[in-house]
């Protein structure tokens, strides 16, 4: 009767893991960089382009880096909700991370929806964006004060996500 | 209106699929006729109301009425007839509706062919088919309706995914799911012997017609599903071990495999216990196919759209029809008795080697499915399994199943010797190993992988062709003419020698196309032109084009060998302007021995495309091996002895059950 379960308590074990695989999502894929320092750049600012900016400016403070381009439609999805971030006060100081763009695309993006950045880095050729593991446009980073990597969002932004996500994350990191 | 009828429809066929579900078992339990021949009108009416709401959604379709979610979701005022008809199951919940109205003609092809069968196996059959239609119809209904309304309606749909929109998209999944939930009646046959005890030889024989037509609709859906991609995908590959491409595979390993286990225990009364238990296997693999594709546990580039809730049903009812099987296999398997003993060396030690090679090549498949999910699951990071590993986990296991399908079929059954086997096949093997070196030679480069593959290729054409010869040569007291010794050979012999056959095409394409293929990619512009495999290729113009629901880049390009044209193609690039996707259409001059594939990547600032071309020798014979394999199904399937024996073991059948009842 034994080696007659076996069918059945293998089939048990397959139910058990496809149960567990219902409740993850096979398209998120963690960052390798979590819990990294963050990659070093320096890079000209999109609006002066005789500006530079390097990663180790901005030690000392929680910031966001947002993967943006102006070509990137789920960008302009999740534009206003940095918008209303950046408008709302308070909060941490967001870079853009202009993504193998144009500059004057990228200008002219920012100037009909809205410019919620700080300063956004011109990433023509996307050196920084290899560093930075991206591989779809917009990713959004969460860097703390030591300089390292605490969290990355893939995909557009969303008011769900900055409330249930990332403001109590930056919130932590500050406090 | 319509879509409410066909709602209605759908609860009225679930109410009946409930009745032959539970009536026809308990009156086979309890004797009582009376109920058992409730089975076989209930089964028509399903089938009849089923096809009455599928004509619904049809007519929806066809009526472009978009307050139907389903329809503003899948199909668009644009979108050509045809295409209105095969999006019904462009999607998951027509997609569903499909596989019911399948399941439900299945069914009444087993009440309508079953007449010599006895009554209380036919009502325990229906009954078992009954109850997995109920499981279906209720997923359907509570979570995936086909018929839910969009109020306000759409104004347009937003059109059929444009990688569908493809002829052999249109018969492709029907082709599969009837394949698929085929192997639904071989499973009903099992388990209505498990509760019966009728599990014996006379069984096997019914169930053997059963698997083969199944697993023919299954390799044509598999074969043409690769075709398709082959065409529509714009990549020139061919398999690409997707989830959803190993979901149909692995029903169709196993159902291989029971094929050849249902000929031992019909011919010889063995491996009954795993007979039943691969009969369940196949199904539960098509069940298990289902929900990973319709759960979105695995992503795949078919991706379609996930839910949850849709996931944990289909789970719940997997383990429930899966579960309550196994647990009903290990509570009967145990009586069953062993089958007349066999030496190492015999025919059914070679199909018991078969079966194992086969399973086996299916748990390696299911293994590298579901990986990445167990990896995840025990919160051991992402990983994705590609064809690396499968190509390795496969050929391991083919060379040696091609190297046994030459010898099996020549071996006798209990036991034989290997001296005067291995002098039977020496010729064959002699010509196997120069005809593999001579085929290499003759594509100018031989490589020792692919001689191997060639090898197994030849093998098996000349042990065939051994096993033909010996059998068609004249005997004692038997005279007549070669035509005449041919006519008698069995109809399921000729089959199988054609299957295996087809094996051989399919090994041989494969292993050609893999080692000789090239390709290249080239900017052109109009009159540049460039070479491969010795063709010559030119870029006579470059405009474009539109279709009912796109537009279209399109290249003319001629193919010319040795300055004389040799065809004329139209490689495009269309965007579908309603899902604004880019879709590659493939333009491919094919015959038997090379296929030319021309495909337009990206087009460059200057205004020239990247163009890629490529040679693919003999690729035809990869689905031209699943058409002779599917050959032999049919012939092997269409033996007389089926229908012929089936009549007179049926008065036999009768008479027990009459003493049972």
């Amino acid at each position: 009767m034994r080696r007659f379960l076996l069918p059945l308590v293998l089939f048990l074990v397959l139910a058990g893991f496809l149960a567990v695989g219902l409740s993850l999502d096979p398209r998120e894929v963690p960052s390798p960089l979590v819990g990294k320092p963050a990659p070093a750049f320096q890079a000209a600012a999109l609006a002066r382009p005789d500006a530079t900016i390097k990663r180790d400016d901005l030690l000392g403070k929680v910031w966001l880096l947002n993967v943006w381009a102006s070509w990137c439609g789920a960008c302009r999805d999740e534009h206003p909700v940095l918008v209303a971030y950046a408008r709302k006060g308070g909060g941490v100081p967001v870079y853009g991370l202009n993504y193998k763009d144009k500059r004057e695309d990228g200008l002219g993006w920012l100037q009909k929806f809205g410019n919620p950045y700080t300063e956004s880095l011109f990433d023509p050729e996307g050196r920084i964006g290899i560093d930075y593991g991206v591989y779809g446009v917009p990713e959004t980073f969460v860097i703390d004060k030591a300089g390292v990597i605490r969290y990355k969002h893939i995909g557009p932004l969303t008011p769900e996500v900055m409330r249930d996500k990332l403001e109590p994350l930056l919130r932590k990191l500050n406090a | 209106m319509i879509p409410e009828l066909g709602q209605f429809i759908l609860m009225l066929a679930l109410a009946v699929a409930l009745v032959q579900g539970i009536v026809p078992m308990v009156g086979a339990q309890r004797g009582r006729a009376d109920w058992m021949a409730l089975a076989r009108p209930a089964a028509w009416l399903q089938f009849t109301l089923v096809l009455l709401a599928y004509f619904c959604l049809t007519a929806s379709f066809v009526r472009h009425d978009f307050s139907v979610l389903y329809v503003a979701s899948n199909s668009n005022s644009a979108l050509p007839l045809p295409y209105r008809v095969a999006a019904v199951w462009g999607g998951h919940e027509g997609s569903l509706l499909l596989w019911v109205l399948m399941l439900s003609v299945w069914t009444v092809a087993v009440a309508r062919y079953s007449r010599s069968l006895p009554l209380v196996f036919v009502a325990r059959i229906l009954a078992v088919l009954g109850l997995v239609s109920v499981g279906f119809l209720l997923f359907m209904l509570v979570t995936s309706n086909p018929f839910d309304r969009l109020i306000p309606a759409a104004v347009d749909g937003r059109d059929l995914n444009p990688l569908l929109q493809d002829p052999g998209m249109v018969i492709h999944p029907p082709m599969l799911y009837m394949g698929y939930v085929g192997f639904s009646v071989a499973y009903a046959f099992a388990i209505a012997a498990l509760i019966g005890g009728n599990l014996d030889a006379t069984w096997a024989r019914w169930t053997r017609p059963w698997t083969s037509a199944a697993w023919i609709f299954l390799t044509f859906g598999i074969g043409l599903g690769s075709w398709w991609a082959y065409n529509e995908l714009g990549w020139g590959g061919w398999w690409f071990w997707d989830p959803v491409e190993n979901a149909s595979f692995m029903p169709w390993l196993v159902g291989t495999a029971l094929i050849h286990s249902l000929a031992v225990t019909e011919k010889r009364g063995g491996f009954k216990v795993w007979t039943v238990l691969l009969a369940i296997m196949a199904f539960s693999l098509s069940l298990l196919g289902t929900f990973l594709v319709r759960s979105g546990v695995l992503s795949s580039v078919h991706s379609f759209a996930t839910d949850p809730r849709r996931g944990l049903f289909i789970l719940a009812f997997l383990v429930i029809v899966i579960g309550a099987s196994l647990i009903l296999y290990a509570w009967r398997a145990p009586r069953v008795g062993l089958g007349q003993r066999f030496g190492l060396f015999s025919k059914e030690s070679m199909l018991l080697v078969n079966n194992m090679l086969l399973v086996t090549a299916c748990g390696g498949v299911l293994l590298g499915t579901l990986y990445p999910l167990f990896l995840d699951a025990m919160g051991m990071g992402k990983i994705s399994v590609g064809p690396p590993y499968f190509d390795t986990v496969f050929v391991l296991m083919m060379a040696p199943l091609l190297l046994l399908m030459g010898v099996g079929p020549l071996m006798r059954w209990k036991q034989d010797d290997a001296g005067s086997l291995a002098r039977r096949l020496r010729w064959a093997l002699v010509f196997a190993i120069v005809a593999a070196l001579l085929s290499g030679w003759l594509m100018g480069r031989i490589s020792p992988a692919t001689t191997g593959g060639l090898f197994l290729a030849w093998w098996i054409v000349a042990a065939i062709s051994v096993d033909l010869i010996e059998r068609l040569k004249p005997k004692p007291g038997m005279g007549g003419s070669i035509v005449g010794r041919a006519r008698l050979l069995p109809r399921a012999m000729v089959g199988m020698m054609v299957a295996h056959l087809g094996v051989a095409v399919f090994a041989f394409g494969v292993a050609m196309v893999k080692t000789y293929e090239t390709e290249r990619d080239v900017k052109m512009g109009p009159d540049a032109s460039t070479d491969i495999a010795g063709f010559h290729f030119r870029m006579l113009s470059l405009k474009d084009v539109q279709g009912p629901n796109y537009a279209a880049a399109q290249a003319e390009i001629e193919v010319s060998r040795d300055g004389k044209v040799i065809a004329l193609l139209a490689p495009e690039k269309r965007i579908y302007r309603v899902q604004n996707n880019p879709m590659t259409e493939a333009a491919v001059d094919s015959s038997l021995l090379r296929d030319l594939y021309i495909s337009m990547g990206e087009q460059l600032p200057t205004g020239e495309w990247i163009v890629r071309v490529q040679h693919k020798p003999f690729i035809a014979m990869v689905w031209g091996g699943c058409l002779v394999m599917m050959l032999g199904g049919l012939l092997a399937a269409s033996d007389r002895r089926y229908r012929a024996r089936q009549t007179r073991s049926a008065a036999i059948g009768g008479a027990t059950a009459g003493r049972a009842a």
